[in-house]
């Protein structure tokens, strides 16, 4: 048995000294949940990543030379992520598009900035990433909590004209954030929130919440968290003929919530970027997606794709790898992405993309306000 | 009191989904006292068995009752199938190693079945096709009860009679039976053991095939990785019972669903998994082998 | 001639008609999954029909190997004449103490050359793999030694992590102080999970225990006031060296020899705990409860201290585990971790101490290695666990049972030391 390790380690010695080889290449680094229950979130960006980076190839690369992928798992587990990290960085990559979760990409984060390697997550909303200051080497395509929230309450308070909401999450990082700012946001406004409720991601149903929520008598339900659960509680709702109304955040926004919620998911309210999946751009890279895995793109897709684009573009604009030239890069050029046009700013937040609040009209989001 | 109404049959209908489950683990723990951790596992190979051929016949033309008979068939077969393989892959070359051998065996072929179906489908969540329309005679108390919930329980009800039944009176329950008690002896008696726990695993995925079907009727969305809560819960389920109870295993499946759903009504969601182990913790204290589990001499 | 060749080829012929029986039965088994890719969304359905037949060419000489293997196995010939090698080479070095000290010292500057011999992320993984040592070790004095098997052994992981974590982020305590508070209060929650399963055995206590760690991780989820929920706890931290300023590697450095001397440490003293009183009522604790208690052992204290004590290894990683990443979440206390270290004492080999080494260098190590096969990383690892439990259902090392022989002029006690070394 021994033996067999000795060889199996020899063998991916030599492996990875392969990969390592193609020295004059610009590496991009993927990491994401790629495996275990998130891996529903982490394999469509390493998908958008693929094709943007074979898309630049075949025009020539970057900076002249070719770009290749060092896609790595880590299954949105901290642990992992810091191991991950000190991979990536031992074989030299030069700037990194990830982690998905905020967990995740909290606990790389200070091996990135100790290397000076440029970080663009699509998908790790937590607020904290950018407003502290603390990784001045992160930058995201996606807003963080805090924006959607306060969109959110506004529009049930301003534009809907509820007075009561029950905010429910899943527990998890992204939902329980965004939850917890909605809950802040509304006591500031001051209405009342009649309900304050983490569920459990996976559960077979939902039944006990739903029957909570009527009996609380929220006429808007906000909701933190991503759109299997979210499907799951409104299709309970609807089926107990609940006219409750159901509001939430980008995770929902998703064509598979419509897709899997079926007929009940009409008149579910969901905010997230302004939508551009119509641009010819954003057409294109889903046209892509299409053809080459045979299936629609699944979530923050989009954003991950952008992100690659504006991370191989700002090194070609820098024409080098170096930390102060990529960041410069990234915050005075304004990228053309499938999200639209966009830059970033001092803290890493992206600029350009605005925010809307959709409705599920036919079986469709249709932008309701902003 | 309608409130306390919808809550105790939302309760019912999820500890029925368990007791479906922990049926499965309760038989197979019976008779060679294995965990087996990659049960949850068939549920969720059940129900994306049942998706698929639920798809596949409904391009023929096929719907109502007769499509969810027929893909629910399939996915009983198919999980019956997974099951007996399973069980001659990784537990059988297992059957005289150390208790914990099977165990971490079992872990591993859950790992691996889960990638398996990961890699080979999809790791999106897909959506289930509600198989079966509204009864038209549960619309006066659908806002209590809906028919895919009493579909639930009434399959569970049929289902535990009916492997009661098959336990007592049939020629191979009574095998099962004899095995579970002494499998040396039973050995001895011209039992043939193998074929005894073939068959408990067979009847064991078969019914999570069952669970997993329903509940994703219920639900409407399946993705690989709903095994594996699923799978604890019912393994919760079978202990709080007394394992190797059948009775037991829907007594816990059942006391779990309740508990769950009235934490969550009367207390709070963000603890109902606190207050459903915690339970059991109480119950275990007081009846350490579970409720209606039989707790067994020692001796030297 | 013919005579001879005949029951040859009858015998080919139906290995053959076996191997593919079973190849037709996989292709079976597979068939709706691997085949059927369907859409529910578009209602379109993808038949991919070469996924089948490669299905059935993969399993069909798999078969072959598979039932030569079992062959093997059973007579005990493969089995035994490993173990009877792998027991004589350990004789051999035992019983020749230059070879043994010098196999010893070239382990001991290869381990302490390590990190200056590989690159970072290798010296990273090899922490990681050290911590699971040192985590085996714990749980085997729990599942090993006490025979009480804790699926829920990463709750206490999880106190030793979120105290130091919490102690460091509301009153900057360092790690040094931290790492003895963090194992003490994981002993604390040790002893409170102890009280109420005294009375249970096997799989009841392994219920109650996994409840235990999902009742722990649930709270720090929920109980956002203390623990700060589920975005966790970022700015860790790193252990403090004589004020230096280190770099990133040289830290890594540094944990790298934190670690090693703490599994050093941890091996010393399991190592002298088995061999003292209260393992002995261990051990005694996990052939016969009842006998046990015959003997006048007191079986409360005895499962209370196995627990304790297997709670403080638990508490000492989790502190490290803190100070490794820099930032924790309830996210890395799953039930899965829980089976995971239940796996390493379980595939090293149950009660021994090279053997929970082994197995934690192959469980953490092998999918770090695996990620040359990216996506089916975790498929090829699921696969291994149960094939290497198949093949040597005794764990990686089997464990040598302590001998004491009487009626000779050798200390009954130093053949017990040896022995001890040995396994």
């Amino acid at each position: 048995m021994k033996r067999i390790i000795c060889i199996l380690t020899g063998a991916c010695f030599v492996l990875f000294s392969g990969a390592a080889m193609a020295e004059d290449a610009v590496k991009l680094g993927v990491p994401g949940a790629h495996s275990g229950d998130l891996a529903s979130y982490g394999l469509p960006s390493a998908h958008a990543a693929k094709l943007v980076v074979d898309d630049i190839n075949a025009r020539g690369g970057v900076m002249g030379k070719k770009v290749v992928i060092l896609q790595e798992d880590d299954q949105c587990k901290p642990e992992v992520a810091a191991n991950v990290g000190t991979k990536l960085v031992s074989e030299k990559v030069d700037v990194v598009l990830g982690h998905i979760c905020s967990g995740a990409t909290k606990a790389a984060m200070n091996i990135y900035k100790d290397s000076g390697i440029i970080t663009m997550s699509p998908s790790a909303t937590n607020v904290e990433l950018t407003k502290s200051g603390d990784y001045p080497n992160f930058f995201r395509t996606i807003s963080p909590d805090d924006a959607q929230a306060l969109l959110q309450v506004d529009f049930a308070l301003n534009t809907l004209k509820v007075e009561k909401i029950a905010v429910i999450h899943d527990k998890g990082d992204y939902g329980k954030g965004i939850a917890e700012f909605a809950y802040g946001f509304i006591e500031e406004r001051g209405a009342k929130p009649v309900l304050f409720e983490g569920i459990t991601p996976g559960a077979v149903d939902y039944s006990a919440v739903v029957q909570k929520i009527k009996r609380s008598g929220a006429e808007a339900v906000i909701y933190g968290g991503y759109h299997p659960e979210a499907a799951k509680i409104v299709s309970g709702m609807k089926k107990k003929k609940m006219d409750t109304i159901f509001i939430s955040d980008d995770g929902v926004r998703d064509e598979t919530f419509i897709k899997v919620a079926g007929k009940y998911a009409e008149g579910v309210y969901a905010t997230g970027p302004i939508d551009t999946t119509k641009s010819p751009m954003a057409v294109a890279a889903i046209e892509q997606h299409k053809k080459v895995y045979g299936a629609e793109p699944g979530a923050f897709y989009l954003n991950a794709y952008a992100a690659a684009l504006c991370l191989l573009q700002a090194v070609d604009k820098a024409g080098s790898t170096e930390f102060d030239a990529i960041a410069e890069a990234l915050r005075t050029n304004w990228f053309e992405t499938p999200l639209g046009s966009i830059s970033f700013d001092e803290k890493g937040d992206a600029k350009g993309i605005g925010f809307a609040v959709y409705q599920v009209q036919n079986g469709q989001y249709v932008e309701v306000g902003q | 009191m309608d409130y306390f109404l919808e809550l105790f049959f939302g309760g019912l209908t999820r500890g029925s989904i368990y007791a479906l489950i922990a049926l499965g683990y309760t038989m197979v723990y019976g008779i060679i006292e294995l965990i087996n951790f990659a049960h949850g596992e068939i549920y969720m190979i059940g129900a994306f068995t049942a998706l698929i051929a639920a798809s596949a016949l409904s391009l023929l033309g096929l719907n109502g009752p007769a499509l969810l008979i027929l893909a629910g068939l399939i996915a009983v077969i198919y999980s019956a199938a997974y099951g007996y393989t399973i069980e001659k892959v990784a537990y059988k070359p297992l059957r005289k190693a150390q208790r914990l051998s099977p165990l971490i065996s079992a872990i591993g072929m859950s790992i691996f079945l889960q990638n398996y179906v990961l890699l080979a489908q999809t790791s999106d969540f897909l959506s289930f096709p509600t198989l079966v329309d509204e009864f038209a005679f549960m619309e006066p108390v659908s806002h209590i009860m809906r028919s895919s919930e009493l579909l639930i329980v009434a399959t569970t009800l049929v289902s535990t009679v009916l492997l009661t039944l098959f336990i007592k009176f049939s020629r191979m329950g009574k095998a099962m039976r004899a095995t579970a008690q002494d499998k040396t002896m039973a050995m001895l008696l011209g039992i043939n053991i193998n074929r005894v726990i073939s068959v408990t695993f067979i009847i064991g995925s078969g019914l999570a095939a069952i669970g997993g079907v329903l509940i994703s009727n219920h639900i409407g969305q399946i993705n690989f990785y709903i095994g594996f809560i699923a799978g604890i819960k019912a393994f919760t389920a079978a202990v709080l019972g007394g394992i190797g109870s059948v009775p037991g295993a829907v007594l816990g499946g059942l006391i779990l669903g309740w508990t769950e759903s009235f934490a969550t009504g009367y207390v709070s969601s963000d603890y109902e998994d606190v207050f459903a182990f915690g339970l059991l913790v109480f119950i275990l204290i007081f009846r350490p082998a579970g409720i209606l589990g039989r707790s067994t001499k020692d001796k030297v | 001639m013919k005579a001879q060749s005949l029951p040859f080829i009858r015998r080919a012929a139906s290995e053959i008609f076996q191997s593919l029986l079973v190849s037709c039965w996989f292709m079976f088994l597979t068939f709706p999954i691997m085949v059927i890719k369907v859409n529910p969304l578009e209602r379109t359905i993808d038949w991919q029909w070469m996924r089948l037949v490669w299905i059935g060419l993969a399993v069909f000489p798999l078969s072959f190997v598979w039932r030569w293997l079992m062959k093997r196995k059973e007579h005990g010939g493969g089995q035994d004449g490993e173990d009877s090698w792998q027991k004589r080479l350990g004789e051999k070095i035992r019983a020749d103490r230059k070879i043994y000290t010098a196999l010893l010292a070239i382990l001991a500057v290869f381990v302490a050359a390590f990190p200056f011999m590989f690159s970072s992320y290798q010296t990273q993984i090899m922490i990681s793999a050290l911590m699971y040592v040192m985590l085996g070790l714990g749980l085997n004095i729990v599942v090993g030694l006490a025979g009480l098997l804790d699926l829920g052994y990463v709750a206490f992981y999880a106190v030793g992590a979120y105290s130091y974590a919490l102690l460091n982020h509301h009153f900057g305590l360092g790690f040094w102080p931290a790492l003895p508070l963090g194992a003490g209060l994981a002993a604390v929650c040790g002893i409170l999970l102890g009280f109420p399963v005294l009375r249970l055995r096997g799989d009841y206590l392994a219920i109650v225990t996994l409840g235990f760690g999902e009742i722990i991780r649930l709270v720090l989820e929920n109980w956002n006031a203390f623990s700060f929920g589920p975005s966790g706890i970022a700015g860790i931290s790193r252990p403090w060296f004589f004020g230096a300023d280190l770099s990133l590697g040289q830290h890594t450095v540094f944990l790298y020899f934190i670690v090693l001397i703490l599994v050093g440490f941890t091996i010393l003293v399991v190592n002298r705990l088995r061999n003292s009183r209260i393992g002995r009522a261990w051990i005694a604790l996990r052939e016969d409860e009842v006998a046990c208690q015959a003997m006048g052992i007191d079986k409360t204290r005895t499962k209370l201290t196995a627990f304790a004590l297997g709670a403080t290894w638990a508490g000492f990683v989790g502190c490290v585990f803190a100070a490794k990443t820099t930032f924790i979440n309830p996210a890395s206390f799953t039930f899965m971790e829980s089976a995971i270290i239940l796996s390493i004492v379980v595939l090293g080999g149950m009660g021994s101490i090279i053997g929970v080494i082994v197995g934690a260098m192959v469980l953490i190590l092998l999918p770090e290695y695996l990620r040359a096969f990216s996506e089916y990383r975790m498929l090829v690892f699921g696969a291994s666990m149960v094939l290497i439990m198949v093949f040597r259902p005794q764990g990686i090392i089997v464990g040598v049972r302590q001998h004491y022989r009487f009626g000779r002029k050798e200390s009954t006690e130093e053949q017990g030391e040896r022995d001890a070394a040995s396994a």
